[in-house]
């Protein structure tokens, strides 16, 4: 397969450049642990982007309803535990999600207006709120809820150490990576991040995947909601309710963000946190993006972007290495430019290679506040290169009215 | 022979205009039955009505002899009505079994049953010989393909009572012959068949019983060996029907367009339009006929600037391949876009700054680089005088007017900067009778003046009309070159499949 | 002149008119009262409270003066909105027009009015090439435009952050504040008091209204004026309505979409002048946050028209000015945070349903005309 081949190339790359720099953050398990945590918030943004706009509504409040996700996620979290606290985030990002569908789709407001005003409204009532739970004393502060309990991690056994009914398997795959061999430790050490102390909801959120998969695919439903993104009077002229598959795709949307800003709060975090979201519902989309609207590729999206803010957080030495991985990526893209005849293209990939490598060498550490701005820059940056054709629903964004009419 | 379907002094009001008012039909199995009547005389929302996609404000409809309530189209589908609609309701991106099993999709446990679905489907295409491959992207079908899927979509739905709606409208006689033969098939195996069209010679083809529906209400039901085609249209009209036909040569000495080698290339694929050349004089109608989807839009947007090409496009003997779109308007070509409202309107702004539009560059509309709103408005004023434009003042909204009154004021504002040149896209598309022979009116007045016109219109007696010339485009090139005056329906029919 | 009059101003249209706005303010008192009376206080004691603060002279001057960056904003906003477009990263692009403008500006010392005018060139400078980035991508990579600006916003950040605490940086003694060095007074714009005094309007306490006031007057002037009245203006509002016919009609759109973007940009970094030039004189760490997000409320409440923009930004002002008032009756001053809120929620959904009443009155008015 080829996604494995590259999959097994950009290890590569990361081990040399790992070698090269010595900035063992690259390839550990902790960045990689931390990729894979921080990616699902990514995941599940980008997961209630598909839904949505599969059913033909475009959905820009993503950040709002995870927003309120993981607000909920503090407030129930800290009094209930944090399943609870899940499930709360995942009905207050549904609550969302229906403000913005009988905007949209019974009131027929432009989309994109009724989601950044979803975003403006969340933002404010949580700061509300929140100085309402500060001021009745149950809140330490009036940005932060209390702290909530983890949700327990688990492993593969045998491979990844984990731990089934109180025994502790064998961790080959640490081993390995603890024997700092080239390449071997390092794809090791990924692989044990990945499957190794993965807390439970990362493990369903991740097999949403799959299923968002085949329920759009293989079933009536998901073939019903599809239509109505695609051609919504062709599906009511065959009887299906266009005006309630939309609701379920929108509201469907704003659960999983909910869950994905709870999950920031419980999983990430250990309570809730004014600005915990930092535009992680933008991301997904793009993630969504990214992977042209199917569920394969928003996941390698949100593992890209996740990778991105996890090594932001860690060492930043490593982000400094990155540069490095930057300037192969252009290489290679120039390469390719070069050999499909796009001369200018490849010049151009060649002196931003070029300018990276110098950047590299003539600065010695990043300073901090420009480091946390990885995951944007990595953002806009795969956004702009990875202008394929994309193939959105044919009638996403287009405010839908019974009988056609507008 | 049972009444299949009936439907009882219906009446269907909307907003300002009543639909349908007193329309009764009756419709036997094992027959097919045409409803005719123009543009806008209410055939299509009876029909809406009888598929359940609207609710009629009275009357009554029995299917089989029981009396039915259709509170969406679920409901007519269960009462065993499938309708093929005109305007193809299909998802591009969806294969054809996709399209086809839409809303009725088969099951098993929680999944769908795609293989059950495709057999059944193919099944049903070879017994009614409407072969297709279920597993093709809607995209990648041609127009004769796609109705197909949609008579296939009826079919596997269990329907006996069919509504075609204007199927023969966007088909080449050989298609309408597939068609028929299909028809055939359908009213031999006992169902009912609606069919609504204008074109009376094929209604009388295949239709056994006929329903004139004039401005709203039935004013006649008769057998189809009964009546002459000319009978019908009167029945249909009232009076009189207008003709396309231009009189006299107007053509002038100075060549206005001239094409040289204009192709348009396409990646991956053949060229768009390839090597079109032909020149266009002064006071001349070029008439290009072709089914849709064979370079005719293209050809357009070339001429306009609206896409790249190469070869050379010369105006008033210099060339313009160089200049932008606006620059083209500009010099003096105008156009009237295929497409009305996406094309040319801003359905939710009023006609006067409507009139704006496409002319934002000059008089009488600007005055250097502002605009003149009183100026505006008297224009808009005069055009809706002069074009007979329907509509209460210049600050209606584009979208309160009619079909036929948007075009007449899109008509009327192209004219009013008298182009040398004016390229007119299906000018006449969707717009009823009355309006049609206001606007064939205006450009043969314009003809005769000087214009010149290039004409493209699927509507043959239109090409044939109104026509000078006539060229004929398949797969992006002119393939033959006609004399309307000695040319028939048939004639170009063939040659526009390239049987000929 | 008679004649012109009745007919804009029929019972109808004046009724559809304010119909949106009222029906978005009731809705919204409702809702902000529902929220009172959630933290168990009076809603009618909070009204009147706010009311009362808010009228008073000292209160008003601050109400302009909060709404001053508001209104330059959404009308940075409105620009594109108007073409199709959205530009949400005016808050990342007025940050950098404002600190580029104080660090440069207070680099040399000019005759007054000229000063300012270089500050503002600046300013509109900064804001325009950061809205450029994302003006680009949209033109040539097809970028969607409300992620990149939003991006961009948080790059904004970041980058200012950087550019204050390392290089444009002046240490104060005795304090932890990190600004850059103090625009000298040739740079600053007196405030409008001396005018004010002259109708009889006193001192207050908290300062006088900021001399940009009239700058935002004049830009509001020119924003109408350009965008219904110039062929630009309509350009830009035939590729928001349908953008395929403003192609047909000659509008290039790329161009269009770039000068749009670019323009709203550089609008958008003067909105973070006001302050700057009336009263701090420098840019710090405490610049004021969030202009940019109430800003696209405030574009959308007073639906992109520079009347309708005026009063939403005016609006928005008193509520927060208005609000201090509940902390002295021990309600929550953030209620004004939901009243904005649901304000913008009610109005954008009445517009729409407003705009479909209107529609459907005009068909059957033209069939009234028809049969005539």
């Amino acid at each position: 397969m080829k996604i494995l081949r590259y999959a097994v190339m950009l290890v590569f790359v990361l081990a040399s450049i790992r070698l090269i720099t010595g900035a063992s953050d690259l390839t550990s398990t902790g960045t990689a642990s931390a990729a894979l945590l921080l990616s699902v918030p990514i995941v599940l943004a980008a997961l209630g982007g598909l839904f949505s706009e599969r059913a033909g509504v475009v959905n820009i409040g993503l950040e709002g309803m995870m927003i309120m996700g993981a607000w909920a996620g503090g407030l129930i979290g800290s009094q209930h535990g944090p399943w609870a606290g899940l499930l709360a985030a995942v009905v207050f990002g549904s609550v969302g999600a229906l403000l913005h569908a009988i905007a949209t789709v019974t009131f027929g407001v432009d989309h994109v207006v009724s989601g950044v005003a979803i975003n403006i409204i969340a933002a404010g009532l949580v700061r509300y709120l929140s100085t309402l739970m500060y001021k009745s004393g149950a809140w330490p502060g009036p940005a932060q809820s209390p702290g909530i309990e983890t949700i327990p991690v688990n492993g593969l056994p045998i491979l990844s150490g984990g731990q089934f009914f109180g025994w502790k398997s064998p961790d080959l795959l640490g081993s390995i990576a603890n024997l700092k061999w080239f390449f071997i430790s390092d794809l090791a050490s990924i692989l044990r991040g990945l499957t190794g102390d993965v807390s439970y909801v990362t493990m369903v959120a991740i097999a949403f995947v799959p299923l968002a998969y085949f329920i759009l695919w293989r079933t009536a439903f998901g073939l019903r909601l599809r239509s109505a993104g695609e051609a919504p009077v062709a599906a009511e002229s065959l009887g299906v309710n266009v005006y309630a598959m939309k609701y379920a795709g929108v509201l469907i949307s704003g659960g999983l963000a909910g869950l994905g800003g709870g999950f920031l709060a419980i999983v990430a975090a250990s309570n809730y946190q004014e600005n915990q979201v930092a535009g992680r519902g933008y991301i997904g989309l793009a993630a969504l993006l990214f992977g042209n609207y199917r569920p394969g590729g928003l996941l390698a999206g949100a593992g890209l972007f996740g990778f991105a803010d996890a090594l932001q957080l860690r060492d930043s030495a490593a982000i400094h290495a990155l540069l490095l991985f930057i300037v192969v990526i252009l290489a290679f893209v120039a390469f390719k430019k070069f050999r499909s005849g796009k001369q200018i293209g490849a010049v151009i990939s060649l002196v931003a290679a070029g300018l990276t490598l110098w950047f590299f060498f003539a600065v010695d550490e990043l300073p901090g506040q420009l480091v946390t701005m990885t995951p944007y820059i990595a953002t806009i940056l795969v956004m702009a290169l990875a202008s394929q054709r994309l193939r959105m629903p044919a009638a996403d964004g287009i405010p839908y009215r019974r009988g056609g009419l507008r | 022979m049972s009444v299949a379907v009936e439907l009882r002094h219906i009446t269907k009001r909307f907003p300002g205009v009543i639909a349908n008012k007193d329309v009764s039909i009756k419709v036997e199995s094992g027959t097919v039955h045409a409803l005719v009547g123009e543009n806008g005389a209410g055939k299509s929302t009876v029909m809406k009505i009888l598929y359940g996609m609207q609710r009629p404000d009275s009357g009554e409809i029995l299917v089989n002899g029981k009396e039915v309530h259709f509170k969406n189209p679920n409901d007519a589908i269960d009462s065993g009505i499938g309708m093929v609609h005109q305007h193809f309701m299909l998802a591009d991106n969806f294969t054809v079994l996709e399209n086809i099993i839409l809303g009725s999709e088969p099951k098993h446990g929680a999944t769908i049953d795609f293989a059950a679905a495709r057999t059944k489907i193919v099944e049903m295409a070879t017994q009614y010989g409407l072969e297709i491959n279920p597993d093709v992207l809607v995209e990648e079908l041609g127009v004769g393909q796609r109705q197909r899927v949609e008579i296939l979509k009826v079919l596997f739905r269990g329907a006996n009572i069919l509504i075609f709606d204007e199927p023969t409208a966007v088909l080449v006689p050989q298609e309408v012959d597939d068609l028929f033969k299909a028809l055939e098939g359908l009213r031999a195996q006992g169902m009912a068949v609606i069919f609504i069209s204008h074109k009376l010679d094929e209604v009388l083809r295949v239709a056994d019983e006929v329903t004139v529906v004039r401005q709203g209400s039935t004013v006649a039901e008769v057998k189809s060996k009964d009546v002459t085609a000319r009978e019908l249209a009167e029945l249909m009209v009232g009076s009189e029907l207008p003709k396309p036909s231009t009189l006299g040569h107007t053509r002038r000495e100075e060549v206005t367009l001239a094409l040289k080698s204009v192709s348009i290339p396409a990646a991956g694929s053949r060229d768009l339009i390839s090597n079109i050349t032909f020149n266009l004089h002064a006071g001349e109608v070029v008439g290009i006929a072709g089914v849709e989807g064979n370079g005719q839009a293209e050809l357009v947007e070339a001429i306009m600037g609206l896409r790249e090409y190469t070869g050379s496009i010369e105006f008033q003997g210099s060339s313009i391949d160089s200049l932008s779109v606006a620059h083209r308007h500009d010099l003096g070509i105008g156009l009237i876009p295929e497409d009305r409202q996406r094309q040319s309107l801003m359905m939710t702004s009023p006609l006067w700054e409507n009139r704006i539009l496409g002319h934002q560059r000059s008089k009488p509309v600007m005055r250097g680089f502002v605009i003149d709103k009183k100026a505006t408005i008297e224009s808009t004023r005069t055009i809706m005088q002069e074009f007979d434009v329907r509509a209460p003042g210049p600050d209606t909204l584009a979208a309160a007017l009619s079909g036929g009154n948007q075009q007449k004021f899109i008509v009327g504002r192209e004219m009013s900067k008298a182009p040398a040149l004016l390229v007119a896209s299906h000018p006449t598309r969707g717009v009823d009778v009355g309006a049609q022979g206001a606007i064939w009116d205006v450009l043969r007045k314009a003809r005769e003046k000087g214009m010149a016109i290039v004409l493209i219109s699927a509507d043959l007696e239109e090409l044939i009309g109104m026509s000078d010339r006539l060229l004929v485009m398949l797969r992006g090139t002119i393939t033959a070159e006609l004399d309307p005056a000695k040319t028939t329906p048939e004639q170009l029919g063939s040659a526009m499949t390239g049987a000929a | 002149m008679s004649n012109t009059f009745t007919r804009k101003f029929t019972p109808s249209k004046v009724g559809l008119a304010v119909a949106a706005p009222l029906a978005a303010a009731f809705f919204s008192i409702l809702v902000s009262s529902l929220a009172v009376i959630a933290s168990k206080k009076s809603p009618v004691e909070a009204f009147k409270a706010m009311w009362e603060y808010g009228t008073e002279a000292g209160s008003l001057m601050e109400i302009v003066n909060t709404a001053t960056p508001y209104y330059i904003a959404a009308i940075a906003i409105a620009v594109t909105f108007r073409a199709g477009l959205f530009n949400i990263g005016v808050e990342g692009q007025l940050r950098l027009g404002a600190l580029f403008s104080c660090y440069i500006g207070a680099m040399f010392v000019l005759p007054p009015v000229l000063h300012v005018a270089v500050v503002f060139i600046i300013a509109m400078t900064f804001g325009g090439l950061w809205a450029a980035i994302a003006a680009y991508l949209k033109v040539k990579r097809g970028v969607n435009e409300v992620i990149s600006t939003i991006m961009l916003n948080a790059l904004a950040g970041g980058l200012s952050a950087y550019l204050l605490s390392k290089h444009f940086a002046v240490v104060e003694e005795g304090s932890n504040n990190l600004q850059t060095k103090e625009l000298p007074a040739s740079a600053q714009i007196p405030d409008l008091m001396p005018l004010l005094r002259k109708i009889g309007i006193e001192d207050q306490p908290g300062g006088g209204v900021y001399g940009m006031f009239f700058v935002a007057v004049a830009l509001g002037l020119i924003f109408w004026f350009v965008v219904n009245r110039t062929r630009f203006g309509f350009e830009l509002r035939a590729s928001g309505l349908n953008p395929i016919a403003a192609r047909v009609s000659g509008v290039n759109s790329k161009r269009m979409t770039f000068l749009a973007l670019v323009i709203s940009g550089a609008i958008a970094g003067l909105s973070g002048l006001p302050t700057v030039l009336g009263e701090t004189h420098t840019y710090n760490l405490g610049f004021r946050a969030g202009i940019g997000f109430s800003a696209i409320a405030v574009a959308l409440l007073g639906r992109n028209s520079a009347g309708g923009m005026a009063i939403s930004a005016l609006l928005f002002g008193f509520l927060e000015v208005s609000s201090r008032a509940l902390e002295l009756i021990d309600i929550a001053p953030e209620t004004y945070v939901i009243m904005q809120g649901s304000i913008l929620l009610s109005s954008v959904v009445a517009y729409e349903v407003v705009r479909r009443f209107k529609l459907t009155l005009q068909s059957k008015e033209l069939a009234k005309v028809v049969q005539a």
